[in-house]
């Protein structure tokens, strides 16, 4: 009897204590603002998905340390590991939804593509710098989505325009060697009608995760010769094709990475064959000397408050790309909180920030980031911003810029954008909202 | 093997190399195109074959089915490339050989032991966690990022008979000195199992466990022994491979072409292991680019487990495993 009285005293205590920390939880989610952190830091894609999260992490705790929060209102955030992995991803944003979060960034295509169908029913922002949908570009039906910074249309347009500069494209032969998942398809659409547009021979062929096994894909690129191959890996596989490129003597000159191709995790590992190799840049390389970078080190670093485990990480490529990330997520908030007053802001209003983004060569340069975005200003017909890139090139030891900026050819991508959002639309029997109405 | 097993494995690979000339024969492919996708595809297939002899080995001493073999290449190839950071290459190797032994010495205490004759499904569930704490430990312990490891292995490739054919044949020296390296170690391993009395004490526990140990074979020594040999043949693999693809953990996720290598060439067969390596090495490949393109490409992967489930068919035990008939 005694012991029974004693497990139902265990049990009130614990409730209480348990009632206590979701009450001061709750009390805590009412001060702040909930920034959730899809990251990947285990597995294969984590050579490159680290520095990413370290960049993320360390632009909000920057805020938090130097500025007090935006505009007086910290940010709390959380990490979820998916590994890269749709469902872990999904799993992760149903965990964390309950926290009230105002936006998400899922570091992934395909956790992207599981989330557009969520995120309007939970008001809940979708940031995806640099990935992700290209048709989301659309606001007028992907209304919580926001592909910043460049999409893969304008990768694969703004690849197309460079290669074009060397020479007329018609009766050559370009190879797409992408990474078998949403991500590596999605520049397919607009690949193909540049081939058509341009009259270039297109040669598809898909590495499938994590993507170690090439041999068969380089083996037909030593047989099929391309003038040039398009990389669209992610992760280890992005090394194991500058390897096998040299494996079957493919000249790494005619090679050139997408973005997520293009990065010091991807070309260290493959040594002297990374040499020349050259990958898209979006609007920054691997800055490391800006006010931004040296802000880092005061606040946080120099502190041990830093989240890379060696502050050489602090300016690499995709550091500097999750930094980016979270600084457009900041500043999506810092402009809601201009319309809505500074409180802890709800996905709504973020969706509003996000939409009405203007950050001019002065904002840029007050971000301590200059010379790493370019002008940007997103909008209910255009969620991307911005729709630039160039390209740089490795030395064997350092990126630098071998191309001026270039801007995706929206002529021909702005029709092919609205089709297919328009499609998706009518799929999901989504009614477009008018953009010339929104203010 | 019956007679009407016989003439179906005979057809299986009639057909099988029939699918292979073939695009020569109907898709216009040159003979030196065809040529070296085979030597590609043969040179992949060693490569399985080392990480596929572990299993092997494992699976014929012990009746263990040891799914962490992949695990152990990543963790031998982390602790290698790590202790390369303080020491020359060849004190390297020695003190990584030793870890792979206290590694094989730790799974026998705590693994192993405690589940002695129990169902193999319970063993083969055993290795699993011992995969997964590999994976997890190694890290933790080295973290995540892709590390190169260089051995010396050539890099550049040989273009052969360039006067003969245009554009010649294109071969890789790093796989060509894979391919001698496990050459080497299959020989040795032969030697080990065949002319040494401990080989003889393996292949006894691998026959009966509790047999072996009524006439005196010290049952736990024993896998000590065959999870260090195991260890053994992880390093070299993780050299290999690790020199290839750079230390990481997809590495692992590479020792899985080893599943469908055994299930062709036999659980419990050394020269079935290297067959079925070159077989779903010359598969794989073959497949890739001649058919790939049909189905949208990226096929290689599946098509090694479809070409071993094939064979399955009609020869359960694989083509040299032995055949096991249960008294009912």
């Amino acid at each position: 009897m005694k012991h029974a009285w004693r497990i139902k005293a265990a049990a009130v205590a614990l409730a209480a204590v348990g009632g206590l920390a979701m009450a001061a939880d709750a009390l805590a989610q009412a001060k702040e603002i909930f920034v959730p952190v899809l990251v990947y830091r285990t597995g294969p894609y984590a050579p490159n998905g680290v520095p990413w999260a370290d960049g993320f992490v360390d632009y909000l705790k920057l805020v938090n340390e130097r500025d007090g929060g935006i505009n007086g209102v910290k940010i709390a955030y959380e990490e979820c590991e998916t590994g890269y992995a749709t469902d872990r991803g999904v799993e992760c944003y149903e965990r964390l939804k309950s926290k009230k979060p105002v936006a998400f960034s899922p570091l992934s295509t395909g956790i992207t593509y599981a989330l557009t169908e969520k995120a309007p029913g939970d008001h809940i922002v979708l940031i995806t710098a640099g990935y992700g949908r290209a048709d989301s570009v659309d606001g007028s039906v992907f209304r919580w989505n926001f592909p910043m910074m460049g999409t893969y249309w304008d990768g694969a347009d703004i690849l197309v325009q460079h290669v074009k500069k060397k020479g007329n494209l018609k009766g050559k032969k370009i190879a797409l060697v992408y990474h078998d998942s949403p991500y590596g398809k999605e520049p397919i659409p607009v690949l193909e009608a540049l081939s058509k547009k341009e009259g270039f021979k297109l040669m598809l062929l898909p590495v499938t995760h994590p993507g170690v096994e090439q041999k068969a894909t380089w083996l037909q690129i030593r047989q099929q010769r391309p003038d040039y191959v398009f990389l669209w890996g992610w992760g280890v596989m992005n090394s194991t094709a500058i390897k096998e490129a040299i494996a079957v003597a493919y000249p790494r000159l005619q090679m050139y990475g997408v973005w997520w191709s293009g990065a010091e995790p991807d070309v260290v590992p493959a040594e002297q064959a990374a040499k020349g190799y050259n990958a898209l840049a979006l609007a920054h390389s691997a800055e490391n000397d800006r006010p931004i970078h040296a802000e880092m080190m005061k606040f946080l670093y120099d502190k041990g408050k830093g989240t890379a485990s060696d502050k050489k990480e602090v300016g690499q490529v995709l550091y500097n790309r999750g930094m980016l990330s979270a600084i457009l997520t900041v500043e999506s908030i810092r402009t809601a909180m201009k319309k809505y007053g500074n409180k802890v802001m709800t996905g709504d209003q973020v969706r509003w920030g996000a939409e009405h983004l203007n950050i001019d060569a002065n904002r840029i340069k007050q971000l301590g980031v200059a010379g790493m975005m370019v002008p940007f200003h997103t909008s209910c017909s255009d969620h991307g911003g911005a729709h630039s890139a160039r390209i740089h090139t490795w030395d064997g030891e350092h990126w630098s810029y071998t191309s001026d900026m270039y801007t995706a050819d929206y002529k021909l991508l702005r029709p092919m954008v609205e089709a297919s959002a328009l499609k998706y639309a009518k799929e999901k029997g989504i009614t477009p909202v008018d953009c010339s109405k929104e203010k | 093997m019956s007679a009407s097993a016989r003439n179906l494995t005979i057809a299986f690979f009639a057909l099988l190399a029939f699918a292979a000339v073939s695009p020569m024969l109907f898709q216009g492919v040159r003979f030196p195109q065809w040529l070296e996708i085979v030597i590609g595809g043969l040179m992949s297939g060693v490569l399985y074959s080392l990480v596929a002899l572990g299993l092997v080995l494992i699976f014929k001493a012990s009746g263990v089915f040891n799914f962490a073999q992949g695990a152990m290449v990543l963790f031998a190839a982390l602790t290698l490339v790590k202790l390369m950071d303080h020491m020359p290459l060849v004190a390297a190797l020695a003190v990584t050989l030793v870890v792979m032994v206290a590694l094989a010495w730790l799974v026998e205490r705590l693994v192993l032991r405690p589940l002695v004759n129990q169902e193999g499904i319970v063993l083969f569930m055993a290795t699993l966690g011992v995969a997964y704490f590999l994976n997890g430990f190694g890290q933790i312990v080295w973290g995540a990022d892709v590390f190169t490891l260089d051995v010396g292995m050539p890099k550049e490739p040989k273009i052969l008979l360039d006067k003969m054919f245009e554009g010649g044949i294109l071969v890789s020296m790093e796989d060509v000195v894979a391919a001698l390296i496990a050459a080497l170690l299959v020989a040795s391993l032969a030697i080990f199992f065949q002319k040494t009395s401990t080989g003889r004490a393996l292949r006894a526990v691998a026959d009966d466990h509790q047999a072996a140990q009524s006439i005196g074979i010290p049952l736990n020594r024993i896998w000590v022994i065959v999870w260090s040999v195991a260890g053994m043949v992880a390093l070299v693999a993780g050299v290999v491979w690790g020199s290839k693809l750079g230390v990481q953990f997809s590495l692992q996720q590479v020792a899985l072409k080893a599943l469908p290598v055994v299930i062709l060439g036999g659980f419990t067969s050394i020269p079935g292991a290297i067959v079925g390596g070159l077989l779903i090495g010359l598969g794989e490949k073959l497949s890739e680019v001649y058919l790939g393109p049909l189905f949208g490409g990226g096929i290689e992967n599946w098509f090694a487990y479809v070409l071993a489930l094939v064979f399955l068919l009609f020869r359960p035990e694989g083509l040299f495993g032995e055949k096991i008939i249960d008294r009912v």
